[in-house]
């Protein structure tokens, strides 16, 4: 009994970092509506301020103010982030928000190391909490029971501030009517900034916090980030309370997961918040509200199929691609493949999210699975090679049936939290079931077959399978499937008045877009000889969001150019520089300040220019960032 | 002039909602903004205090050019806007509502207190710690007005206060615009309803369609029934 009262007790005390975490990034949301992916990021570097600043100062009162310091100094670090970065993306879509933030992140995680070198750091202990307390037998940190107290205390400080001061009250107001509160004198770019560095100094104090009792690590960011959106979509985005008692039962059920099924225990915690979100997709504590925002891939020109010459363009864009053997070596021809099957899963995601408007933020899941369904049947059931290739990426297609099913109900975020949450779902079930997946090493041995197995033959079926899925989609967007989808995209409730069957058009969507990235996942395994978890991992989904960026949301073909300008950019940087996340998220951030129509959508404006007048703003940005300047 | 509105051109997005309007409110004066749904009353105000992003124009208010300021310092210089879908703030409490609205003091605008608002809408009082989610429609318009005024602004632009109120509630509305005028805000009213405007206003404009198509007293308007005729449903 004693046992288990400890372990929770442990429980309650990881939630304290977690609440202050996940409290800053819901305070951050409920105004700015900003899903803040460099949460985890900020958090980190809390935590390193804090080891270097209590490393150098000496005491109780050192130790202690190390850690207010360096909470302190990480919030001036966010509101140099919020001039210089969120200003200008505060009307942008979700997803350019939640990419650009994630660009940060990647820049963060290279920057810390530069700083700080690789390996883990062990921090100092508190000062009058070094002990231990004995509890029939069982031993609990006091510093745990400090954390314990904590965690209500600053409930409860935030509580006053948002209830008792006329910040608090304009914070209130803000999140609700942004608008409105401008319309009453407010100066919202204060507020903003204001919001934005106290949701920082909670994310830095809560890594500060941790120095006790965890190693100060440079992948300690996307952990918590990932933890952190369970909690706020378990408690409601935006809402404190919600944020507390989330924190408290992610916590517990890791704290209890690992007794009860210590092989799946990260999956429980994904599975709650599953459930949580298709009963109460809004969360335990928030509120349901209309999704105002626009979605991606809406467009003021219209698309047109592609006119006979273009046609002609591209085919013999094609036919120019297929000599490539002809003159290039082998290790030219291995990066064409890849670049072949990245521009498959580029144009999957583009499909689900620009045609849909569904943007997800877990689609290498379903990739992964292709590889996965590959890596089974030709290892284990000893399938031939074209066999393998038709059934494989079934198993992308099955997933995205099931995970689809339910992500469907929600949109936006919370759309891009879900699926990032199923992705996470299936990485750990690669990464934890070692008898049946290898876990970290992975399946070796996964070769194509001799007619397959040269280069230029693997390069020229790679080429062939991209060519028929990029037909095969774009003629899907011109159909009526096509048009009902982008009804749906462009006003659900319109589109259900004219009778379309918004959920199941976006599911059908959901699950061509998975067996497609599933395709792409099944070459990818045969021409890598092998599948690893990673083949599932957020980084893979994040590469296809940029890719599809990158060629522009809004045009029917811009994934095609993001996928083979991002992965030829990509595999060359790897090559050349260690600091290789600095320059991607510099990259990253970069284009969606920027170049927000990708390059595609900047060709179109120009050659538009040339026809005739300027045509109307980007409809992503059509609204100019008036309101919190 | 207090506010002087030139050329004013708006859209939202490709379509061009208003075309070169034009109108002057004098110091004190109570004007009423007349026309139908969606002749561009509410896009007409919300485009004077800048919520409506693509907008060309001249707008002077007390001899000086707004039209590049953004939304929050046009209304600092004592311009308040209350949008007709009243905008509460529902999860803030009547007492909350108020202190968003607070900005200081102003020379030339009288200076209203909570005592002295609660004077003026006794209703409101009496709920003081009540969630405007939770109120009546024309407790919410009393609020939403009483909110502005905490601003001390010395020109309110009222974008149909007595929209889907009960005749009564109507007539404590008129006392309170009255009220307003003594005190000396001047007001732009936009409104349907010629009998409650006539009530009120000093002079008067009707829009249609995006443009203003005629302006003078409400004398000079009632000596043409043509034009209420024509531009205003009866």
């Amino acid at each position: 009994m004693a046992f288990y009262v400890v372990q929770f007790l442990t429980g309650l005390a990881s939630a304290a970092s977690l609440f202050l975490v996940a409290s800053g990034l819901s305070i951050i949301f409920g105004v700015t509506r900003i899903v803040n992916f460099a949460h985890g990021a900020f958090y980190m570097i809390g935590a390193y301020i804090a080891f270097t600043l209590t490393e150098r100062l000496s005491g109780a009162f050192g130790f202690w103010g190390s850690i207010v310091l360096a909470a302190l100094a990480v919030a001036m670090i966010g509101i140099i982030v919020e001039m210089v970065l969120l200003r200008r993306i505060y009307h942008a879509p979700e997803l350019f928000q939640l990419l650009a933030t994630f660009g940060l992140t990647l820049m963060v995680e290279d920057l810390v190391v530069l700083v700080w070198g690789p390996d883990d750091l062990v921090g100092r202990r508190a000062p009058g909490f070094k002990g231990a307390i004995d509890f029939f037998g069982q031993n609990i940190p006091s510093y745990d029971l400090f954390l314990i107290v904590l965690g209500p205390v600053v409930l409860g400080i935030l509580w006053l501030l948002f209830q008792r001061t006329r910040w608090g009250v304009l914070v209130r107001a803000a999140t609700q009517d942004r608008d409105m509160v401008a319309a009453l004198g407010v100066n919202q770019k204060w507020l903003f900034t204001s919001v934005f560095a106290v949701g920082v100094f909670l994310a830095a104090l809560g890594g500060a916090l941790q120095i006790p009792r965890d190693a100060v690590h440079h992948a300690m960011d996307l952990r918590i980030i990932v933890e952190v959106f369970v909690v706020v979509v378990i408690g409601g985005l935006g809402s404190i309370i919600g944020a507390f008692v989330a924190a408290v039962l992610v916590s517990e059920l890791n704290a209890f997961g690992i007794l009860i099924f210590p092989k799946i225990s990260i999956i429980l915690v994904f599975l709650v918040m599953a459930v949580v979100l298709i009963v109460r997709p809004w969360g335990l504590f928030g509120k349901p509200e209309a999704p105002a925002r626009k979605t991606p891939g809406l467009t003021v020109n219209p698309w047109r199929p592609l006119t006979s010459n273009e046609r002609l363009a591209a085919l013999a864009a094609l036919v120019i691609a297929a000599t490539l053997p002809l003159f290039a070596g082998n290790y030219a021809l291995t990066v064409g493949s890849e670049i072949a099957i990245f521009v498959i899963f580029a144009v999957s995601l583009h499909f689900l999210m620009s045609v849909g408007g569904l943007a997800s933020f877990g689609h290498a899941a379903y990739f992964g699975l292709g590889a996965y369904g590959i890596a089974f049947l030709a290892k284990m059931a000893g399938l031939p090679m074209v066999v393998c290739l038709l059934l494989g990426p079934l198993l992308g297609c099955m997933g995205a049936a099931v995970f689809g099913f339910f992500a469907v109900q929600l949109s936006g975020v919370y759309f891009a939290m879900l699926t990032l949450a199923f992705a996470q779902i299936v990485w750990s079930i690669a990464f934890q079931w070692v008898s049946v997946t290898g876990g970290d090493n992975g399946i070796l041995g996964v070769w194509p077959e001799k007619w397959a197995a040269s280069p230029s033959h693997f390069y020229w079926l790679a080429l062939g399978v991209a060519a028929l899925v990029t037909i095969a989609l774009r003629a899907m967007v011109f159909s009526p499937f096509g048009y009902a989808l982008r009804a749906t995209r462009d006003s659900l409730l319109r589109s259900e008045a004219i009778g379309i069957d918004a959920k199941r058009i976006q599911w059908t969507a959901f699950v061509i877009a998975g067996t497609t990235a599933g395709i792409g996942g099944a070459l990818f395994a045969y021409l890598k000889g092998s599948v690893f978890p990673d083949n599932l991992g957020i980084s893979l989904s994040v590469d296809a969001l940029v890719m599809v960026l990158l060629g522009g949301v809004e045009t029917v073909s811009g994934a095609v150019i993001g996928a083979i300008v991002y992965k030829a950019l990509n595999i060359w940087l790897v090559s050349q520089t260690d600091l290789s996340k600095l320059v991607l998220g510099g990259f990253i951030m970069l284009i969606v300040v920027v170049f927000p129509k990708g390059i595609v959508g900047m060709l179109e404006t120009l050659a538009q220019r040339r026809k005739k007048a300027p045509p109307p703003a980007s409809p992503l940005l059509a609204k100019p960032i008036e309101s919190a300047e | 002039m207090k506010l002087t509105v030139q050329d004013l051109n708006s859209h939202y997005g490709p379509a061009h909602i208003l075309f070169d309007i034009g109108f002057e409110v004098g110091e004190g004066e109570v004007v009423a903004l007349l026309g139908r749904n969606g002749a561009g009353k509410s896009t007409t105000f919300r485009s004077i205090v800048g919520l409506v992003a693509q907008r060309t124009g001249r707008i002077v208010f007390e001899g000086k050019d707004v039209s590049a300021k953004p939304t929050h310092e046009i209304v600092r210089e004592g311009l308040g806007y209350v949008p007709e879908e009243r905008r509460i703030f529902t999860d803030l409490t009547v007492e909350e509502n108020l202190e968003v609205g607070k900005q200081p003091k102003r020379a030339n605008a009288p200076d209203w207190t909570r005592e002295k608002l609660f004077a003026l809408f006794p209703n409101l009082g009496e709920m003081k710690n009540r969630p405007g989610g939770r109120m009546s429609g024309g407790e919410q318009q009393m609020l939403t007005i009483a909110r502005t005024l905490m601003g001390n602004p010395s020109l309110v632009l009222l974008d149909e206060p007595s929209e889907g109120l009960s005749p009564k509630i109507v007539e404590q509305m008129v006392d309170a615009i009255l009220t307003m005028k003594k005190e000396g805000v001047s007001i732009v009213v936009s409104e349907q309803n010629l009998h409650f405007a006539r009530l009120i206003s000093d002079r008067a404009y009707i829009i249609e369609r995006g443009r203003i198509c005629f302006g003078g007293t409400m004398a000079e308007l009632d000596a043409r029934p043509d034009i209420r005729d024509a531009h205003l449903s009866l």
